[in-house]
């Protein structure tokens, strides 16, 4: 299970601490939707333009489809952070975490002369910080550490004869 | 290598560690979201429970009173806003239903064929439309017929009857009620006529064009005890009630100043409204049209723009300022100012209009110690609220509410102290549709509401404030009760919205002595 590449010190430290700070994001993104009772996606999917933006905006129209998206929105949230943090089944949490980012950032993608709102007000043109958040999610991915620093290398470890 | 000397024994202390190393994380992670969720708590309780505010609920839509009894209507000029009425109570004109399905099939988001269709049926019919404008009289017609609320495929009904004088429609036997949209200067004559007849009436506002009209229609609507309601559709608003309720619990302290304001920046916004290019002194019957006021040669301008001349209109003062103080009216119960001085002049749109572009109004309430500001301008977009300024709080009205503590406040000087609340964010924020308030509300809420992405619901539904202001008075006239915009309400705005008037025109203070019912 263990990956083959080896990692020196300082690579590993800096891999893992990513790994963690990132999932410290996506858990406090989840927990504080699931804090606040009256959260919903139902404004940030309206408030999407660019050429998916029908597809968004049909997901708030229907109730059934957007508590479906609300509940995957706060409960996925939690469970990437959560799995991004304790290293335990981190290859799922991060391909979670790359899908559902990227989903954010094409719902909200950094087109020219948008006139809505990019997450935190950042300023951006064409990349912007959730396509860049995809793409540290995918260098977790290839350079996995849950096996080694997490509780994928207690879980995954003992069922290894 | 590790793998196989850690293959007897289930853990090494070695895995142990480095499978739990980030474990700590999680605790320092629920540490500070515990500090931050007892932070936020402290600060909800400490407003919104503290105060006693309990916005849980959705605002209720009273349900309708129908008897069974279908109510026949009649409408008295089918112009810009006859028809955003006649939509309202859910007939509109077979093109326009057309329109808005085609504009919905374009972009999911345009939601007026879905909120038109999902409006409720009044259990209405229209059976008179009266029009000095063919082509608007005709379009009338086509609206009333279009029961089915479907497009120019549809089955239409033929339930109404054009009248060229609407003293003709007023006494018709098949009419019991009248709603009413012609320019200001012939509500009055309009409302008085209906009122004999026993009709009831649904007018648009900027109540009457002159004082003495106001006294006229008080008059005749007290004596005849029809069911009257001012075309003031802010009344349904579901922010203002909310704020009436913070403003009731004392949550903003002494209120000494209200900043109240319109601002446009487009010709539309200016009254130069299309000319309707069939209009013609054959299509229109000017001279009725001049009946209640100064005779004047036909004039196409005159006809559509009629907002720009004193003859027919009330200027800013009637046409906007009433909206809000209307609002103003409901939260705070101001009733007639005291004392109106006002300013203003053509500034931006010299097409010949006698009527500011600009104006402001002062007004004074010294027994509520406290002055009500009017500010507007035709020429300038800039965005300015309704704004309540109390000792310890000011609110921001709109379809959001916002309200904000005072630095200086002596109630909240603890909380402001300890940094539970500050002046630099909102305290209490009310976004209709939303179930609470929330203290916490983010700015990307905040942002979202201000957008216009979060609705005005009643029970989870969008809906349209006309359509709910026409529902009351219709509710109203089943159940013999009081509309909330009734004749004592259209009172206050038509003699308020006068001083102001008169104020500006005779350049000086004015002042309303309530004994005496006198402007003086
Ligand atoms: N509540 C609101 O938000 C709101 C919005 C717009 C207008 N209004 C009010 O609605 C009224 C009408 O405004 P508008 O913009 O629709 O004006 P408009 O000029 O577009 O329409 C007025 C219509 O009344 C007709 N008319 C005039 N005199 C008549 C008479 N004696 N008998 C029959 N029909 C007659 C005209 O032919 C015209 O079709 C005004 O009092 C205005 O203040 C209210």
């Amino acid at each position: 299970m263990k990956s083959e590449i080896s990692y020196s010190k300082a690579q590993l430290v800096i891999l893992v601490s990513s790994r963690v700070l990132i999932g410290w994001y996506c858990l406090y993104e989840g927990m504080i939707k699931w804090i606040n009772p009256s959260w919903s996606a139902f404004a940030f999917l309206n408030d999407s333009q660019g050429w998916l933006a029908p597809f968004f905006h049909s997901f708030a129209a229907n109730p059934t489809s957007l508590s479906v998206v609300n509940f995957l929105n706060i409960y996925g949230l939690i469970a990437i952070g959560l799995g991004l943090i304790l290293g335990l089944f981190t290859r799922m949490a991060t391909v979670s975490g790359i899908v559902l980012i990227f989903l954010y950032f094409l719902s909200h993608p950094a087109l020219i002369n948008t006139s809505y709102m990019l997450p935190s007000g950042e300023s951006a043109m064409w990349v912007n910080k959730n396509l860049i958040f995809v793409f540290l999610l995918l260098i977790l991915l290839v350079y996995p550490t849950g096996d080694r620093i997490g509780l994928d290398r207690l879980l995954f470890n003992r069922f290894k004869n | 290598m590790e793998d196989k000397k850690n293959k007897k024994q289930a853990f090494s202390r070695r895995d142990l560690l480095k499978g739990f190393a980030t474990l700590p994380v999680i605790g320092a992670f629920g540490y500070g979201m515990f500090r931050e969720w007892n932070a936020d708590r402290l600060r909800q309780n400490s407003i919104a429970s503290e105060l006693g505010l309990n916005f849980d609920e959705h605002p209720i839509a009273v349900p309708s009173k129908s008897d069974g009894k279908t109510l026949r209507i009649g409408i008295i000029g089918y112009g810009i806003r006859g028809e955003q009425l006649m939509r309202a109570a859910g007939f509109s004109r077979p093109e326009l239903v057309d329109d808005w399905k085609r504009g919905a099939q374009r972009n999911v988001n345009d939601r007026r064929y879905g909120d038109y269709q999902e409006q409720e049926d009044l259990n209405i019919v229209i059976t008179a439309v009266c029009d000095l404008f063919d082509v608007h009289a005709e379009n009338a017609l086509k609206a009333a017929s279009n029961s089915n609320r479907s497009g120019v495929d549809g089955p239409m009904n033929q339930t109404a009857k054009r009248y060229r004088r609407y003293t003709d429609l007023i006494n018709a036997d098949d009419v019991d009620a009248v709603i009413i949209a012609t320019p200001d200067h012939w509500h009055a004559r309009m409302v008085v006529d209906a009122a004999k007849a026993g009709k009831h009436v649904y007018v648009e506002k900027g109540l009457t064009r002159t004082v003495e009209e106001v006294f006229d229609v008080r008059k005749a609507v007290k004596e005849s005890g029809i069911v009257m309601q001012l075309g003031h559709q802010g009344r349904q608003t579901a922010s203002y009630n909310k704020a009436k309720e913070i403003i009731d619990k004392d949550i903003l302290g002494k209120i000494s100043l209200i900043e109240v304001c319109t601002n446009r920046n487009d010709p539309n916004g200016a009254w130069v409204y299309d000319i309707h290019p069939n209009g013609s002194p054959e299509t229109i019957d000017w001279s009725q049209f001049v009946e209640p006021t100064n005779p004047h040669p036909f004039s196409l301008e005159r006809f559509f723009r009629w907002r720009c001349w004193w003859d027919y209109g009330t200027g800013l003062s009637g046409d906007l300022l009433t909206h809000e103080y209307d609002a103003l009216n409901q939260v705070l119960h101001l009733g007639i100012p005291h004392s109106t001085v006002a300013s203003g002049g053509v500034y931006f749109y010299k097409d010949g209009r006698e009527v500011p572009d600009v104006f402001q109004a002062v007004m004074e309430y010294p027994d509520r110690d406290l002055t009500f500001l009017y500010s507007a301008s035709l020429a300038s977009e800039r965005f300015r609220g309704k704004v309540i300024m109390g000792h310890d709080a000011s609110m921001e009205m709109e379809n959001t509410l916002t309200v904000t503590p005072d630095n200086r406040s002596t109630r909240y000087k603890d909380q402001l102290q300890a940094g539970v609340m500050s002046s630099d964010k909102p305290m209490i924020t009310y976004i209709p549709g939303k179930s609470n308030v929330d203290a916490v509300t983010s700015a990307t809420e905040q942002y979202f509401a201000s957008r216009g992405l979060l609705y005005t619901y009643v029970q989870g539904k969008r809906v349209d404030t006309t359509h709910l202001h026409i529902r009351e008075w219709l509710n109203c006239i089943r159940s013999g009760e009081q509309p909330s915009c009734n004749i004592d309400q259209a009172f206050e705005e038509a003699i308020t919205a006068h001083m102001a008037t008169i104020a500006l025109r005779e350049n000086r203070k004015v002042f309303w002595d309530a004994e005496s019912e006198k402007i003086v």
